[in-house]
């Protein structure tokens, strides 16, 4: 019988999430690494079995955990991420330059065909890459030092690589995104990287339209048009159709088009999700009502989603990584918000229940298909 | 015989209970400690000191005899009491960090 496994990293500990596929009725399983900060989650698509997960705290820094027997039991591999050669500088809070210095792994993204393949994407801004399933890791330093770097600066959150979008018709097209420098690709499977941020708008920066220095907050991509990308930048949210190269606002009627995770439906590569946030400064939803939008077909109308959601005095925050979809006929949708819920909705949005209402600020969400 | 105490999560990731004894050759340092422990228990690289720099972690603090050795050489013999195992050499979680 299908199911669905929801991986949900939070701010002390991971949690396991199991359903079958009516979505109705939840096992939660956890906390695994009682007390850590687990930044990311991330299944194999090519190995059910396995699972990655970043762990860290402010005390003792940054390890890695691999299990392969779907997150009953872990290991840690290797937890080196050392920058490769010259670390260069980017421009610090104050515009000081200063040094690249490793903080965290911000997100895993495991090859879709390969089990013993992942990129790890780091605070400071890098993209790090396994092939021995974790035994060992090796910067693609091609992205850190490309020549705008020293123009890269740290959101709020710091200079994070939080997104990492595998074509999956082409192996060696990757895209990154960084905040705050923006939307990054690469040809030639991440030897070297050009920034694609042409279209984008952001008033916080002194150019609006420079080529680095955009606040992106996540990307997202249908496996079946990786040419087609969307984007929740700090302000805005933006579709490209041509593999990043240009990108156009479609906010539309958005109550606001800041935010931070955008989703995109798993059968229908046109219906999108995001979930407004008030302002930079007001990290809650507008109004104190939780709601997830959805546009279909390309469309700037925005359909609220409320359903089983709270509608009043609802002020948590959905961070970038905790968004995903599942598979299954009906598609189902996943969020974790600051406050601990973590929300399905097993009908492509129309209706959400919580799975679980409780755990610490959830920082990342992700969901295996189980067949 | 040194003893060395471990804080708590570091005790669950190397899945290990209570006190840790190594049998280090004179003289006995800070830094020769935490090699000993890095040895014996590989998960543990990085989570005492900074991998690349080897320095301790800012929110790592190192206690003994009632004393902040954190801030001394690494490289300094430690005192007998605790070189010799009489009193234990303890590796503490700042009040801070988390």
């Amino acid at each position: 019988m299908a199911g669905v496994r929801v991986l949900v990293g939070t701010r002390k500990g991971a949690f396991i999430l199991t359903a079958d596929e009516a979505r109705r009725d939840w096992t939660v399983d956890g906390p695994h690494f009682p007390g850590w900060e687990i930044y990311h989650v991330a299944a194999s698509p090519a190995d059910p079995n396995r699972l990655y997960a970043s762990q860290s705290s402010g005390w003792f820094g940054q390890l890695i955990q691999r299990s392969d027997d779907g997150g009953a039991t872990w290991n840690p591999v290797d937890n080196t991420f050392a920058y490769d050669g010259e670390t260069g500088t980017h421009q610090f809070y104050d515009g000081t330059p200063h040094p690249w210095e490793f903080k965290r792994v911000w997100h895993l993204e495991p090859s879709p065909t390969d089990p013993d393949v992942v990129y790890a994407g780091v605070e400071d801004a890098a993209i790090f890459r396994t092939t021995d399933g974790g035994k060992s890791w090796v910067e693609l330093p091609g992205l850190r030092t490309h020549p705008t770097g020293p123009k890269w600066a740290p959101g709020a959150g710091g200079m994070c690589l939080h997104t990492i979008l595998i074509d999956p018709s082409n192996p060696d097209r990757l895209y990154a995104a960084i905040s705050a420098a923006g939307a990054f690709r690469s040809d030639d499977a991440g030897a070297t990287w050009r920034p694609i941020n042409n279209g984008l708008h952001s008033l916080y920066i002194p150019d609006p339209t420079a080529e680095v220095g955009h606040c992106v907050h996540r990307l997202a991509m249908h496996p079946s048009h990786p040419q087609r990308l969307f984007m929740q930048k700090h302000w805005d949210v933006m579709r490209s159709d041509d593999g990043g190269e240009n990108w156009h606002e479609i906010s539309g009627d958005l109550p606001s088009d800041f935010g931070f995770p955008i989703a995109v439906h798993a059968h229908e590569p046109e219906t999108v999700y995001v979930v407004p946030i008030k302002s930079d400064a007001e990290h809650y939803p507008p109004d104190g009502k939780l709601r997830v939008y959805r546009s279909r077909g390309g469309s700037t109308a925005w359909e609220a989603l409320t359903e089983g959601l709270p509608q009043e005095d609802c002020y948590v925050n959905v961070l970038r990584d905790a968004m995903a979809v599942d598979t299954l006929d009906q598609c189902g949708i996943y969020f974790g918000t600051t406050g601990g819920q973590v929300y399905a909705s097993a009908d492509g949005g129309d209706h959400w229940q919580a799975i679980v209402r409780d755990l610490p600020a959830v920082l990342s969400v992700e969901v295996q298909t189980l067949r | 015989m040194i003893r060395v105490e471990l804080p708590a999560p570091l005790r669950a990731l190397a899945r290990v209970d209570g006190e840790l004894q190594f049998d280090l050759a004179a003289p006995v340092t800070q830094r020769a400690v935490v090699d000993a422990i890095e040895a014996r228990f590989p998960m543990l690289r990085g989570t005492i000191r900074d991998q690349q720099s080897g320095r301790r972690r800012p929110f790592v603090r190192f206690y003994a005899l009632q004393d902040d050795l954190s801030h001394e050489d690494p490289d300094a013999p430690l005192p007998d009491p605790v070189a010799s195992g009489a009193e234990p050499y303890l590796i503490i979680g700042a009040m801070s960090g988390g």
